[in-house]
């Protein structure tokens, strides 16, 4: 399905759909955290390209491994280790390959999920990024039990996590700086999840800009 | 010694917790990972692997943080430590008062398992 060029390529698109979002981030974390989730992910998303411009990469669990690293290293807040942990996962599920196909995709959001779950000891329900996430998951699985073409699948999860974002609006926050206000959370998406739905839009979009 | 990082998303925090200890106990490796490398509020993955590696010795370290994203980075700059990080040990406190408690503890020459009694009582519940 996918070749390193063209992976390179969704995280570009990635990296670019974060920094014109950088605001609108900020802004959904200015209203129930520290205000600086676009901040933060606009500086690691940065990295990430200079990753991908600096290139060499041996294969794609390679390619996730250095973007990882990058954010990890430059990110600043919790979505820094969280989406940095992510990243790894993925790495760890394509090791040495060079082309990805759809059930890749959707192992890649199980792990990454996983992973998550991990480094936050946190689950589904409580207002986080895994609220887009884990139904995206089960949206790329179910279309590919379905038998969808992979730019189903990869539409699917991009469907399920923006619908899961604006569904963290009711929840309250039971992890990060959100859960410091509880109930006073209610009514406010969560940042987190914004730019996890903004990460699975980009990657369906430039397969669909590619067709 | 034991050696003590402080993990803060805020470096005057830190830096504070280090003066406020240092008006009882001087001699104490005391490693401060404040704030993040672009001089905002956050955490550091790489600082916070330097100052472990500063302080590091066989005694062992006790790592202290303040919250969120300070917990994750200091448990992924374990995983990826070169040192071995089963010396290395972060610790569920009330972050002022249980720093200050190991410094001075450090300073008397206890060891880690005797200083982690000694805070045993301070514990928050922060690493769920
Ligand atoms: N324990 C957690 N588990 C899963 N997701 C989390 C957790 N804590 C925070 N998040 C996600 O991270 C987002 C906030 O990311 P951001 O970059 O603003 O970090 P932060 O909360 O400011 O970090 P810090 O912990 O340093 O204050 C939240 O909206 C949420 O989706
Ligand atoms: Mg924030």
């Amino acid at each position: 399905m996918a070749e390193l060029n063209q992976i390179i390529g969704a995280l570009r698109l990635m990296a670019e759909t974060i920094e014109k979002n950088k605001e609108h981030l900020t802004e959904l974390d200015g209203a129930i955290g520290d205000g600086d989730h676009g901040i933060n992910m606009s500086r690691g998303f940065a990295f990430v390209k200079e990753t991908l411009d600096k290139g060499g990469f041996q294969n794609a669990g390679d390619l996730f491994k250095k973007c990882g690293m990058a954010l990890v290293a430059h990110v600043g807040g919790a979505s820094g280790p969280l989406y940095g942990t992510a990243f790894l996962r993925a790495a760890m599920v394509l090791k040495d390959r060079e082309d990805v196909h759809a059930a890749d995709y959707v192992q890649i959001l199980k792990d990454a999920a996983e992973g998550i779950k991990m480094r936050g000891k946190s689950d589904r329900g409580e207002k986080t990024m895994l609220d887009a996430l884990i139904p995206a998951y089960e949206a790329a699985a179910d279309a590919v039990q379905q038998g969808k073409s992979a730019q189903e699948i990869l539409n699917a999860a991009k469907v399920a996590a923006a619908e899961g974002a604006v569904g963290t609006e009711k929840l309250v926050a039971q992890k990060g700086r959100a859960s410091y206000l509880g109930e006073r959370s209610i009514g406010h998406q969560d940042p987190g999840a914004a730019s996890a739905a903004l990460v699975l839009a980009a990657v369906a979009d430039y397969f669909a800009a590619e067709k | 010694m034991v050696g003590i990082v402080l993990i803060s998303h805020s470096k005057k925090i830190v830096e504070g917790i280090q003066e406020l200890a240092a008006q009882m106990s001087q001699d104490v490796p005391v490693a401060l990972a404040g704030g993040t490398d672009d001089g905002r509020l956050g955490t550091d993955i790489n600082k916070i692997t330097e100052a472990i590696r500063s302080v590091y010795s066989d005694d062992g370290v006790l790592v202290f943080f303040d919250m969120g994203s300070a917990y994750m980075n200091a448990q992924m700059a374990l995983d990826f430590l070169d040192e071995d990080s089963s010396k290395v040990e972060i610790i569920d406190s009330a972050f002022v008062e249980g720093a200050i408690t190991a410094i001075v503890d450090s300073g008397l020459n206890k060891s880690m398992d005797e200083i982690k009694a000694d805070i045993a009582s301070m514990k928050l519940g922060k690493m769920p």
